[in-house]
């Protein structure tokens, strides 16, 4: 009663097993639920493999898939793009005393709920929104633009989200690094850009590898962004996804799509994957 | 140059945070429209439409539902992973780091996929969508998230305390409520408050999982099929003032950790 060793092989198992049973009965059972879902036909008892032919053959399905790639793709790089420098100009530029309250309002809209954050893009990107009234008022433009239901309003409304991101984790990157590599370089001849792009850019690397790999999954699993912004005019996967169960009720078809999602993500970590390790050890 | 270069970074920090900030302004500001459209011309300042959304009992049933669920699934998940995190801390458990693995996999699942697991195995198995499925579907996100952080912060000189407490002659028991849940509080309410924000901003797993009571998120995207409106903009103003709250009692929750 009075020593741990008493009780020793029941008690830690009776401390770890909640946890796992909850991820097993909730989370691995699910999964292995979806699996055997997506073998079957909607509405018919046996087993086949007709749900995944059917996303190589529906040019529809196949073309969701490309979009996401396509849309996935522009936003990682666009997002690194802008959030770097940005990333920079807060390590390096702002006063140390500033940084931590300038990166806090960096962030500061990341709090919004995500489906209020996507639907305030559409107030800007509106026939008659804010952007559209500027250009009109200023009579840059005679008739408005269409912005809002476009893969540029999908575009925009994930780079918003993805810049908050990436600032966060370079910022921490260019933070993690020695000044004593910068001093180095400088006495040794080099100029502040080709300090930059031959120490500070090569190091940070494994960071940024890291940055855009959360951003491809968290962009190409998202399904409020392309909904709310994008409209119906071009499908993403995770809408593809959606519209199975929501308006058809096929649950097996939507679930063979989900494990083909997952697949292209866990070839993007395999892809990653020495970048990813880098950063861990 | 260096001017230059200083010159150009304000430019440029500055464009950021405006791309950053415009669409929250925008939010913020046509919430307080007198008018029915969430449109320029500025025609407020009125607070009509925080109080449409305060008088709309589906919106605010909805809130108590989300306030409700959060809660009571990061006090779940905060426990789980709470117990989990001390077993495998403190005993040597085989295929440990196997188990530990499984225990963070959801971590690397996007949450569409979560929910549609749990959407099939429960219409196989008959259970009904309802709050409770939501919850457990924002526990089996949370709990990888809680377990991470509270188990990277289960040091060594905290094993030191609870065998003196041991030593002394506490059972079990005592130990863990006595000794390590005070000392881990930090990590503990770190985990509850994050726990308690993704929840509250959860979206597609309560979209499939539940079907009459639903939570603010969902309702909020009920909404959003009337097109633009002042009373969206309230509503998701008031969410951005919650999540700033929870925001701000984590950050304390941190600074209170470097400072002790």
């Amino acid at each position: 009663m009075s020593s741990a060793g008493n009780n020793g092989r029941a008690l830690p198992w009776a401390l770890v097993t909640p946890a796992l049973g909850w991820t097993l009965l909730f989370f691995v059972l699910p999964f292995i639920a979806m699996g055997l879902s997506s073998l079957t036909v909607h509405e018919g008892g046996s087993f086949t493999l007709s749900n995944y032919s059917q996303f190589f053959t529906n040019p529809s399905y196949w073309q969701a898939m490309v979009n996401s790639l396509q849309v996935t793709a522009i936003v990682t790089v666009v997002s690194v793009l802008l959030a770097y420098p940005f990333a920079w100009i807060l390590a390096e530029q702002v006063p140390e005393r500033w940084q931590r309250l300038a990166l806090m309002l960096a962030v500061l809209p990341f709090w919004t709920s995500y489906v209020v954050r996507s639907y305030s893009w559409l107030l800007v990107l509106a026939q008659n929104g804010v952007i559209n009234r500027a250009l009109t008022g200023s009579a840059l433009i005679t008739e408005p633009l269409q912005l809002a239901n476009t893969r540029f309003a999908t575009v925009t409304g994930f780079v918003h989200f993805f810049v908050m991101l990436l600032t966060l984790t370079i910022f921490a990157n260019l933070k993690q690094l020695s000044p004593s590599y910068r001093k180095a370089a400088a006495d040794l001849g080099a100029g502040p850009v080709r300090t930059f792009l031959h120490v500070v850019l090569p190091l940070t690397l494994p960071g940024i590898m890291v940055g855009a790999f959360l951003t491809f999954v968290l962009c190409i699993g998202d399904y409020i962004t392309p909904q709310i912004l994008g409209g119906n005019n071009e499908l993403l996967m995770p809408q593809l996804v959606m519209m199975q169960i929501g308006r058809r009720g096929d649950f097996p078809l939507a679930s063979a799509l989900a494990i083909i999602l997952m697949a292209v993500v866990t070839v993007a970590y395999l892809a990653c994957a020495r970048w990813l390790k880098i950063e861990r050890a | 140059m260096r001017a230059l270069i200083r010159f150009a970074s304000w430019l440029y920090a500055l464009a950021i945070y405006g791309f950053i900030f415009l669409p929250v302004v925008v939010l913020v500001l046509f919430s307080l429209q007198a008018t029915s459209f969430p449109i320029p011309p500025f025609t407020g300042p009125s607070l009509r439409w925080y109080d449409a959304v305060l008088s709309d009992t589906r919106l605010t049933s909805a809130l108590v539902n989300s306030l409700l669920v959060a809660s009571i699934s990061s006090f779940a998940s905060v426990t789980l992973g709470f117990l989990s995190a001390w077993g495998f801390a403190r005993f040597v458990l085989p295929g440990s780091g196997l188990l530990r693995g499984l225990i963070t996999l959801p971590l690397t699942v996007s949450y569409l996929i979560i929910g549609m697991g749990l959407l099939v195995l429960f219409n196989w198995a008959g259970v009904p969508k309802s709050l409770v499925s939501a919850g457990i579907g924002h526990v089996v996100i949370n709990l990888p998230l809680c377990f991470a952080i509270i188990y990277s912060q289960m040091g060594d000189h905290q094993i030191n305390i609870e065998r003196a407490a041991r030593d002394l002659g506490a059972p079990e028991w005592k130990v863990l409520l006595l000794i390590t849940v005070p000392v881990m509080a930090p990590a503990i309410f770190a985990g509850v408050f994050l726990s308690m924000t993704f929840s509250w901003d959860e979206f597609v797993i309560s979209f499939l999982l539940t079907r009459f009571d639903t939570t603010l998120p969902v309702e909020i995207w009920n909404l959003l099929r009337s097109g633009l409106n002042p009373k969206t903009n309230a509503v998701g103003s008031l969410v951005f003032a919650v999540s700033i709250v929870l925001v701000v009692l984590f950050e304390l929750t941190l600074l209170r950790r470097k400072t002790a």
